[in-house]
Parts: C-alpha cells; structure tokens; sequence
C-alpha cells in the first residue's frame, strides 16, 4: 500500500527515524514468519532425506521395485506397499469423480439457489470429520456391510474377473479404496465447484442462446472451458487419498501382499509408517520406513504442484476473461 | 425427426440432472451415516465418569477418558502457540508486503503445504524432535499440530486483511500513526472475525488429527505430568480402543469418537455463521 506518509518517513528528523525502524521491524517479523513456511518444506525434505540415506545407499532403486518386506532379515522392498497405496487410491477415483462431478455440477449450475450454500456446507462437512472417526465407522459399520451385502454380489455379478474373487472377509482393499473415496469426494467436489463457478457467464448465456439444453450448456460451454481446474481438482484428491493414514489403517488389513484381488488385504505406505515404527529398534528398519515416508512425501508434494498450478492458471485466464 | 431429436435432448438432460441430484444423495449417506451411528453407539458409552476419569484395564467395567479429553485440549494449546503467531503474521506479510515474487512463492508453498499428509508432518516431527530428545512428548505432539496449522492460518489471514479497504488504512495513516501500528491496531482489528474463523477452522481441522500424534504425544493412561512426557489424546483413545478385541474398550471408542466429532462439528458450524455472507459471491 503506497502510502505518501512514507515519503514523510523518510525525512532525517529524530522522531521520523523512529517511525521507519518499528516500520522495518515490523515487516522483518512478518518476513520471517512467511520465510517460515518456505524453509518448513525444505527442512522436512531434509529430514527425512539424511535420515532415510542408509536405506537408499543400501537398497538404492531395488527398494522400489523389492517385494520382501522382512525386519528379521533385514530385506526391504516397498513395491507392496507402493502398490496398496496407488490401487487403493484409484478405487477411491474411480468411485469419488464421478460423484464429485455430479456434485459439483448440481451445485454450481442445477441447484435452486437457496439450497446451494447449505448443501454445499454438508458436503464440506464430510471433509471435517477426523479420520480415524471415519475409521471407526469403517471397521464396524462399512466393513460387516460389504462382506455381507457389496462382496457377494460383486462375486456373483462379475466373479468371472479376479478382480472380485477370494475370501470375503469385508477387510481388504476394496474397504480401502471405499472410504478413501469418501474422503476425497468434498475436496474433489469443493475445488470443482469453484472451478465452474469462476466460468464466465457469458459462456452459459451463449451456449443458451443458441438453444442448447441446460445439460449441453455444462457439456460445451462450462465443463469444457474447465477441464484444467477440475483436473487439478481430482489431482488434489488423489493428492489427499495417496497420504491418508488413519481410516485405511484400520479397514485395509495390513498385509504386506501385491494381489489381484480386491478383496485381499493389502498395506499401504502410510499405514506401514503409522504401525511398524514402533517396532523399528534397528537404524536400517527405521531408515527404511523414513525412506518411504520421503517417497510419498515427494509423491504428495509434485502431485498438490501440478494441481495448484492447473487452478491457478485457469483462475487467472478467467480473472482476465471476465475484465 | 427434429421433434424427436428435441425430446431425446430433452430426456438426456432431465435424466444428467438427476443423476447429479443422484450424487449429492450419495454423498450425504456416508455423512449421515457416521452422524447416526457415532451418536447412537457413543451417547450410551457417555456418563459423568466417562469424562472425569482415567482408563481402566479391559477387564474392568468403567473408566473414562478424561485424561484424554485434557490431552487434547493441552495439545491444541501448544499447537495453537505454534501456529496462530507464525500463520497470522505470515498471512500479513503476504497481504500487505507479499504482491512480489517471494510473496507468490510463499503462497503457493502455503497450498501446497497444507496438502502434505499429516503423517508425513508427524514423521518429520518425529525425525526432528523426537528422535533428538529421545522422548515422546506433549510439546513434539503440540509442534506437529502447529506446524499443519500454519499454511490455514496464513492463508485465511491474507484474505482477510486483503478485504480490509484501502480506505481504512489511509485514514489511519492520515491520523500520524505508523504503518506497523496501522495494521497491528486498526487493520487487523478490521479483519478480526476472519482471521477468527480461519484460526476457528484449522484448529478443526487439527483436533482430529491421529496420525502425527501417533510418532509424538504418543499416547498415555495417566493424566498429564509435563510438557516433556508422553500425552494421550482423544483420536490416539479412538484408535487404539477401536483395534482392540475388547468389547468394553470398542464402546469407549464410539464415546470417545461422539465428543470428538461433537467439537469438531460445533467448530466448523460455529465458523459458517460467523462466516455468515462474508464470503458468499
């Protein structure tokens, strides 16, 4: 804020002078502060970088691809968990877009206006709710119902593929992937909504004008001008599905195993972090475990980059279409 | 033949509208659901005992989680010493300095942030300060909490202050008084009750928070002795109840669960309406 009063400041009287330094102690405390935030995410890199390096050096790129996990021989390979993690979080997509979609297109386009903000409040709600509350849910409520209603059926629907064969415990990936998606149905809906939102006008009043049905008039005019956002959007929910920890711990089944199955158990990065550190006495099984903390900690990081970067560019091209 | 194709237009957009209607009903199941059961299963754990009292082994009938419930309250304290000073002055920074290169950068950090799952914030704490002092404790536990408060607060902050007119700020600058007072004493008293919610919101969002308490408060059965100890808190109860075999330790779950959701709730519901048309388009 240029202020003229700052020209005054700088006038060579006692009392100005004081004036310029609480001025400039003042910024330098907030400077600090906002440096803050830029050397956190350098220092947790470095962190966890030097305490994983025994790992690294000893495993180097074979951690990635190993599948043994075995503290007692000291072998470490984290494609398992690697694995639980990425297909427990694309179940998670492949059942929160569509609904995001849905959502967010209701809310930003359908809805009678009076309804829009509660709605879009109960859809937010969902992202409140801590998840190892959803975890309890899970584990007593949305695991009984899937082993007794969503796996036989699936079994008895498409139990030709291996997808939806093996033991029905309730337990296993697919409860995973369920309540990731959940939890990333708000965030994905939120950001989307917000996308649409910030589509001009003037495009809907077009596509209306040449006679478009409300349904076309989201298909060319606003999804299609917002593609890049709701792409960052579902970025961002892969983003919070790739590190959750606490409601997948408890529903997943914790074994370290790469199955077709669905309905096997599985592990996933976080949950090997959040479970075994405890039991990692030895300085190679604690670096191993800070190792693939790093790697989803890097994961995480270039997944919420690309999709800020996808919002925000769009946001700015629509700042300048509506000038 | 174009009367048909009019209809058929017609059909599929009746038919998308309700599938989007469809969606948001899926969406609220899943909510409604925790809702129901959490209050259902955890009115009937909930007594006078149950909040004032310390855990009891599982073979024994009662026992509370007080303790837990003062963990809680203890570490969001420390959290908040962390993250309001550092998120409220870096959100001023970056409304009233940061309209250069360094202050985008520090915004986008800010974002991307607060998408770095909370596990990798309590392991970094663990690395950092657990792992140095050879001790769980409340203070690393507050640490964690406080270092995921901050890119919330930062953010929530700058959009307030950003509100404030300019006009505000000349005025109080016309009076004599110095920028930084401008902004500490009239500026940010102008955006009080944004900065407010934001600090309302990311304590929410915290409260909740299992996995990076896991690698630092640790968890505790005795009531708080220091800040260097060990702590328990109501989401670490929650788990380690729920992934019992015990039957009387899974009641206290839903119990301990229905207050933590209650706070959570009441915070976020309390945020909308103080928020109440300040940030409606």
């Amino acid at each position: 804020m240029p202020s003229p009063l700052f020209l005054f400041g700088k006038k060579e009287s006692k009392g100005a002078r004081k004036f310029v330094s609480g001025d400039s102690i003042f910024k330098k405390l907030t400077l600090i502060s906002a440096l803050f935030i830029l050397v956190l995410a350098l220092l947790i890199f470095y962190e966890l970088y030097s305490r994983s390096q025994l790992s690294i050096s000893k495993f180097g790129l074979g951690f990635l691809t190993g599948v043994e996990w075995d503290p007692v021989h000291q072998v470490f390979g984290a494609l398992p968990f690697i694995y639980g993690t990425v297909t427990s979080s694309i179940i998670a997509l492949i059942i929160a877009v569509p609904i995001s979609l849905g959502i967010a297109i209701y809310l930003s386009e359908l809805a009678p206006r009076r309804f829009r903000s509660p709605l879009s409040f109960m859809v937010e709600l969902l992202a409140a709710v801590p998840s190892v509350v959803y975890g309890l849910w899970g584990l007593f409520v949305m695991v009984p119902w899937i082993r007794d209603y969503l796996q036989p059926f699936l079994e008895s629907t498409l139990g030709f593929l291996p997808l939806f064969q093996g033991p029905k415990f309730g337990i296993g990936m697919l409860a995973g992937g369920i309540i990731l998606a959940i939890m990333i149905i708000p965030t994905i809906s939120a950001v989307s909504r917000e996308v649409m939102l910030a589509v001009p006008d003037t495009q809907r009043e077009a596509a209306f004008a040449l006679g478009a049905t409300r349904w076309e008039t989201i298909r060319f005019a606003v999804l299609k001008y917002a593609r890049t956002g709701i792409f960052g959007a579902i970025l961002l929910g892969l983003g919070r599905a790739l590190g959750e920890t606490m409601a997948v711990i408890m529903v997943i089944g914790n074994r370290p195993q790469i199955s077709l199955s669905l309905f096997e158990p599985a592990y996933t990065m976080s949950g090997v972090i959040a479970s075994e550190y405890i039991e990692a006495t030895q300085e190679i099984y604690l670096s191993a475990l800070i190792e693939i903390g790093l790697l989803l900690f890097i994961i995480t990081l270039i997944m919420n980059v690309l999709a800020r970067l996808l919002v925000w560019r769009m946001m700015r091209m629509f700042r300048g279409a509506k000038e | 033949m174009i009367a048909k194709r009019i209809t058929r237009r017609k059909i599929v957009d009746k038919l998308v509208s309700s599938l989007a209607l469809l969606s948001v009903a899926i969406a609220i199941i899943p909510l409604a659901g925790v809702i129901i059961f959490v209050t259902s299963k955890g009115l009937s754990a909930i007594n006078l005992e149950f909040f004032i009292s310390l855990p009891k082994p599982p073979d024994e009938i009662g026992g509370g989680i007080g303790n837990a419930i003062q963990g809680t309250l203890i570490l969001i304290g420390l959290a908040s010493m962390v993250g309001i000073p550092i998120g409220v002055l870096s959100g001023i920074y970056l409304a009233e300095y940061g309209d250069n290169r360094f202050g985008s950068l520090v915004r986008f950090m800010a974002d991307v942030l607060s998408g770095v799952p909370s596990i990798i914030m309590g392991l970094f704490v663990y690395v950092a300060v657990v792992l140095t002092t050879h001790s769980f404790s409340a203070l690393s536990g507050g640490i964690a909490l406080g270092i995921m408060m901050i890119p919330v607060i930062a953010r929530t902050t700058e959009e307030s202050v950003r509100l404030v007119p300019n006009s505000i700020r000349e005025a109080s600058m016309a009076l004599g008084v110095r920028r930084w007072k401008t902004i500490l004493f009239v500026v940010l008293s102008t955006a009080k009750s944004g900065i407010i919610t934001g600090i309302m919101l990311s304590i929410a969002r915290i409260a909740g928070e299992t996995a990076p308490l896991l690698f630092t408060a640790f968890g505790s059965d005795v009531w708080a002795t220091g800040l260097n100890q060990p702590i328990s808190a109501l989401p670490l109860v929650i788990y380690k109840y729920a992934i019992s075999p015990y039957s009387n330790w899974q009641a206290q779950a839903w119990g301990a669960a229905f207050i933590l959701l209650i706070m959570v709730l009441v915070l976020n519901i309390g945020v909308r309406f103080m928020a109440r048309g300040r940030y409606r388009r």
